[in-house]
């Protein structure tokens, strides 16, 4: 049996309802899961003595601005042993936007999220750091939400203040 | 205990660095100090700032703090065309041009898929390979400079200087290259310019030996960097450290093996790899990698094919400026590609690459209009820089520099 089909074989038997949808476009093999669920998954991918998802490339959002389910939180997830990259989506609401972070399970997947936080206002519960990574912490608004215009908005950036 | 919190008014921050409980010493904290080192420090390659919290000379916790080259590239890459975000990609790894230009081009390839001509595959594993000397040559002088061997950087700078040469020509900048172009690249290698890599890579074998020998014969350098910063095996994994950093842990990973993308599957290379996971094991493999990319460069240079270098796509690769001024149907290709895109199918992509300071990756959401509606870059320095707060603490504050030196992060990837 191919590896996709393996892994995909295995999420259905192990979540059954949880997998909502499996896309394979340009051989990128993407499997869709129920928010609530991403601990497990999560956890079962690296710990599964088959699968070894071991390392967590890249952890983003999407912003679809107009769909009910606003943001897609998409995981990249690779294995050593198989060579295999899988990517993991899972839609969220936009309010409140939050999900589980998997940052207990993947350690590298830390600052990937508070990337994803910085940048969307994703909230990653139970993360142990979630702090801004590129903006100031003064900064109010979530800069690749699709609201946020590309010129920025003037004196949103907290400038030195005078001695 | 005292710390001048009004100098750090980033709360958060501090308290971060305060709840740090996992002492390394164990003597009660005596001299305890919190530094800030960087922005502005010579050492840290660009704009890293670390808050360091010291017991006299010991670091106890590092918090990085990043963003100060956050330009947005990604939320500018909504709003322009495929084509428009190829010269940004000059901008990530600054040291390493085309070797983004070559995993960005091939990124919105796989989104459209297409392939470029053989002989463009060929160029373009050329480049990348010179680019990665280019890089690890920075890579290699700096970490010298860092650590105390200030002629080092001189040597490496010289050989850096005859790869950008090449690119001039080439690509007529040396710098900011640009060179690569969907379904192709900009300008064919004519013979001059396959004879300049030659040559350049008959005298390369000797520069390398004199520069081994420089720093072998140096003291100082291995006894600052041997058994510092260790880096193992499973905290590489975890952390997502990729690259160098990664083979000098013991892992035997590289992209261009493990999923071949141009032709490597056609070259004979090895991979590196040491399992010490120190600073000294990192210059090391650094210095290994561009021996392998000599050989690489070689045998690109024999088997270099004939042929087209933009494939013969018109509603994607854009024509020739001369073809535009003198032919309609390309002058009408031209003007539908410029004002509206290329327009790929609807889905996402992640394309990754192997840079020279790791796996470089794309992913690319698209709507099926003219420009991306979503791109991320999963940028190597970034997560490679992840893993200084662990290998600081404990260190001597002067290790940190050379921690530094031997993760080799860019800044201009890493902030995006």
């Amino acid at each position: 049996m191919e590896f996709k089909e393996l892994v995909v074989e295995k999420l259905k038997k192990n979540f059954g309802e949880s997998v909502k949808e499996v896309s394979d476009f340009r051989n990128d093999l993407s499997v869709t899961i129920d928010s609530n669920k991403i601990i497990d998954v999560a956890k079962f991918l690296k710990e599964d003595s088959e699968l070894e998802f071991v390392m967590c490339k890249d952890v983003t959002a999407i912003d679809w601005a107009t769909r009910k389910n606003r943001f897609t939180v998409v995981y990249h997830v690779y294995s050593y042993k198989n060579n295999f990259t899988l990517r993991l989506k899972s839609n969220i609401t936009e309010d409140p936007p939050r999900i589980d972070t998997v940052s207990s399970i993947w350690p590298s997947a830390n600052w990937y999220e508070r990337e994803t936080f910085d940048m969307y206002g994703i909230t990653f519960n139970n993360h142990p750091d979630l702090r801004r990574m590129y903006m100031p912490e003064g900064f109010q608004y979530h800069p690749l939400r699709k609201e946020f215009p590309v010129l920025g908005i003037p004196g949103s950036l907290p400038l030195p203040e005078k001695i | 205990m005292e710390l001048r919190s009004n100098i750090y008014s980033d709360e958060k921050l501090l308290k971060k660095l305060l709840e740090d409980k996992d002492i390394t010493i164990e003597d009660a904290l005596e001299n305890e100090m919190v530094i800030n080192m960087g922005p502005q420090h010579p050492a840290t390659h660009g704009v890293l700032r670390l808050v360091l919290r010291l017991d006299g000379e010991t670091v106890i916790s590092a918090v990085p703090e990043l963003g100060y080259l956050h330009r947005g590239y990604e939320k500018m890459a909504e709003e322009m065309s495929y084509i428009e975000f190829i010269p940004h990609t000059d901008r990530l790894d600054y040291t390493a041009t085309m070797c983004n230009n070559v995993a960005y081009v091939l990124a919105v390839e796989k989104l459209l898929g297409i392939e470029a001509p053989k002989r463009a595959q060929y160029i373009r594993m050329m480049v990348a390979e010179l680019s990665r000397l280019a890089a690890h040559m920075v890579a290699i002088g700096t970490y010298a400079m860092d650590v105390g061997a200030v002629t080092m950087v001189m040597w490496t700078f010289r050989e850096r200087e005859k790869i950008q040469e090449i690119f001039d020509r080439l690509a007529g900048a040396r710098f900011t290259t640009s060179y690569t172009r969907i379904g192709g690249v900009a300008s064919d290698a004519d013979s001059v310019t396959l004879k300049m890599v030659r040559d350049f890579l008959d005298q390369f074998h000797n520069a390398l030996d004199e520069m081994d020998k420089l720093l072998l014969s140096n003291k100082i350098f291995i006894d600052r960097l041997e058994g510092i910063g260790v880096l193992s095996k499973e905290d590489a994994i975890a952390l997502g450290v990729t690259g160098p950093n990664l083979r000098a842990s013991g892992v035997q990973y590289d992209v261009r093996r493990a999923k071949p993308y141009l032709f490597y599957n056609e070259m004979d290379f090895n991979i590196p790899t040491y399992t010490e996971g120190d600073c000294l094991a990192r210059y090391w493999l650094r210095g290994d990698e561009v021996r392998e990319s000599v050989k690489i460069l070689y045998q690109i240079l024999d088997k270099m094919p004939q042929g087209e270098i933009l494939a013969n796509d018109p509603k994607h690769t854009l024509a020739h400026k001369t073809e535009i001024y003198t032919k309609m149907e390309e002058l009408i290709h031209d003007f539908m590609i410029i004002n509206h895109g290329i327009n790929p199918p609807v889905g996402d992509v992640f394309f990754s690459a192997e840079n020279p300071k790791g796996e470089l990756g794309f992913y690319i959401v698209s709507n099926g209009s003219g420009h991306p509606w979503k791109m991320k870059i999963r940028s190597p320095s970034f997560c490679n820089l992840q893993a200084i707060a662990k290998l600081c603490k404990g260190a001597m504050i002067s290790d940190v520099i050379a921690i530094i030196g031997s993760l080799d992060p860019v800044m201009g990837e890493a902030d995006k």
